[in-house]
């Protein structure tokens, strides 16, 4: 598998009202990876990934997966909202199912990769609860099973975690980070908290606003085992701090010049 | 167990009020006309329009006209959820197709649904034609725009997801946008009821062989006030079961809405 954008910019409006919300993104994701994109509000992240799940159109530049160009949303790259986005009328199970439903699966094969993906996100338990009687967390891991059971080859989680409280927040990016490692998945994530993004992606890529564009790459080469022990190490801090000063000056830098 | 007490609590206050408020202007109204301030022509007392009521009860007349006009009702009230049900999907997805007709059906809408009665009577003659229709206008646009509305404020999320998962056109409205709205169909039916249940009423007012209207006005004739209050009292006990039986149907059917 492999996903990569090529000079690949986006405005919104047409003539001189135009505005230009992504200017010339260049980036991969390769089978495995787990990639994160940090940015501030006005970024255009989520416009990244909307145009990289089909739900949008680039102005200009390429998306392709495996070499074929995107063209409209398809379950190739399953998508996890930042707000939720559960049918409240489908139990968990229902909504685990529905992408696997839409193909037209039979329905025993449905149940079974139900149960599976129920188990592992460990929600096996509210199977027949409805989205209303869940907390924020668990909705977010009953999307996040929803778009595995449909069987994707990249996992785009659009602000995943965005909507949760602090602490709901540090033990979803563990679970997360574990399913990643467990499941061997290909995940894309988008973020503005560079903490997150550094305690799960290999690759973080930093998103300057007004335009939207890639101002900088990390590779961040982390002894993973241990998260909670990884955000308070001294290697992670100082990567970090190192990418929150970028992130300042770039918001700085907008301060200035508006 | 816990919970249906809960129901109880929540219904019981509300049940007891409410019942006291309709007990409270009965208790008033035979006081009134118990002290004679009134006249027994314009005011009779409760106790004779009940013996007015239960005189056309037993005779068979009551129920016989109640079933006219119920009978009109339905019909007439039938056609518009059928016909107004895919215009208001219609119109809530489409865009040509709203641009098309919401500008006319606002205007329609603002026409008085009695005012077609004339017309009504030119085109269809005095038989149970024009009743049927009158509803079915008068009640078509309310409909239709209400169902528009609900579809167009299904939330953007559910139907991208749904595309991410690989779902297209059809098979989104059957398994996303309508049992998204199904509540609020069902809520706009139930109170666009009541104009029905009035429209059949001016109508046989104005022109009918049988029917709770019918017997209001031939009642007026005959000064029969008593009557004419057993009349409307019954008008109102039949519209109110008409929308607590729409009520039960959204909780039974669409308890995740609740």
């Amino acid at each position: 598998m492999n996903l990569s954008l090529t000079n690949v910019c986006k405005s919104f409006g047409r003539g001189s009202s135009a505005k230009l919300v992504l200017d010339n993104i260049n980036f991969q994701v390769n089978s495995g990876e787990f990639v994160a994109l940090v940015g501030s509000s006005g970024s255009g992240k989520s416009t990244v990934m909307r145009l990289i799940a089909g739900l949008d159109t680039p102005s200009s530049g390429s998306i392709l997966m495996d070499g074929v160009p995107v063209k409209g949303p398809g379950p190739d790259r399953g998508m996890v909202f930042q707000r939720y986005s559960l049918y409240p009328w489908m139990t968990t199970a229902d909504n685990v199912g529905f992408g696997m439903r839409l193909k037209g699966m039979a329905k025993p094969e449905v149940q079974e990769r139900t149960n599976y993906f129920l188990n592992v996100v460990g929600l096996a338990y509210a199977a027949d609860k409805l989205p209303k009687e869940l907390s924020g967390g668990m909705q977010q891991r009953v999307a996040i099973a929803r778009a595995l059971a449909a069987d994707p080859k990249v996992l785009l989680l659009d602000e995943p975690l965005g909507a949760l409280d602090l602490q709901i927040r540090e033990s979803m990016q563990e679970f997360l980070y574990q399913l990643w490692s467990r499941t061997g998945l290909t995940a894309l994530l988008i973020t503005h908290d560079l903490e997150e993004a550094l305690l799960m992606a290999q690759r973080v890529h930093i998103l300057a606003s007004n335009p939207g564009r890639i101002v900088r790459t990390v590779e961040a080469d982390l002894d993973r085992s241990n998260l909670s022990h990884l955000r308070v190490s001294p290697e992670f801090l100082s990567l970090r701090e190192d990418l929150a000063q970028c992130l300042r000056g770039l918001s700085q830098e907008l301060v200035t010049s508006s | 167990m816990k919970q249906s007490e809960g129901i109880l609590q929540r219904l019981n206050r509300p049940w007891v009020l409410g019942l006291s408020g309709v007990l409270g202007v009965f208790v008033i109204w035979q006081f009134i006309a118990a002290s004679g301030a009134v006249d027994d022509l314009f005011l009779p007392s409760p106790i004779s329009v009940l013996s007015a009521g239960s005189e056309k009860a037993y005779s068979g007349l009551l129920f016989k006209d109640a079933m006219a006009s119920i009978g009109r009702v339905l019909g007439g009230y039938a056609l518009s959820m059928l016909v107004s049900l895919p215009l208001g999907i219609a119109m809530g997805t489409n865009r040509t197709i709203n641009q098309l007709l919401e500008p006319l059906l606002g205007l329609i809408r603002y026409m008085p649904a009695p005012a077609f009665i004339p017309l009504l009577i030119i085109y269809f003659g005095l038989g149970e034609l024009p009743k049927v229709l009158l509803i079915f206008i008068g009640t078509l646009f309310f409909n239709t725009l209400m169902i528009m509305d609900s579809v167009r404020f299904v939330p953007a999320e559910l139907i991208e997801a749904a595309r991410t998962l690989g779902g297209k056109g059809l098979p989104i409205l059957t398994k996303v946008v309508a049992p998204f709205i199904a509540p609020q169909v069902i809520d706009a039916y139930r109170i666009n009821m009541a104009a029905a249940w009035n429209l059949v009423i001016v109508a046989e007012l104005v022109a009918a062989n049988e029917g709770l209207g019918k017997r209001i006005s031939l009642a007026q004739r005959f000064l029969k006030t008593d009557e004419i209050f057993a009349y409307l009292i019954v008008i109102g006990l039949i519209g109110l079961l008409i929308d607590l039986s729409f009520r039960v149907l959204l909780r039974r059917s669409c308890r995740w809405s609740i």
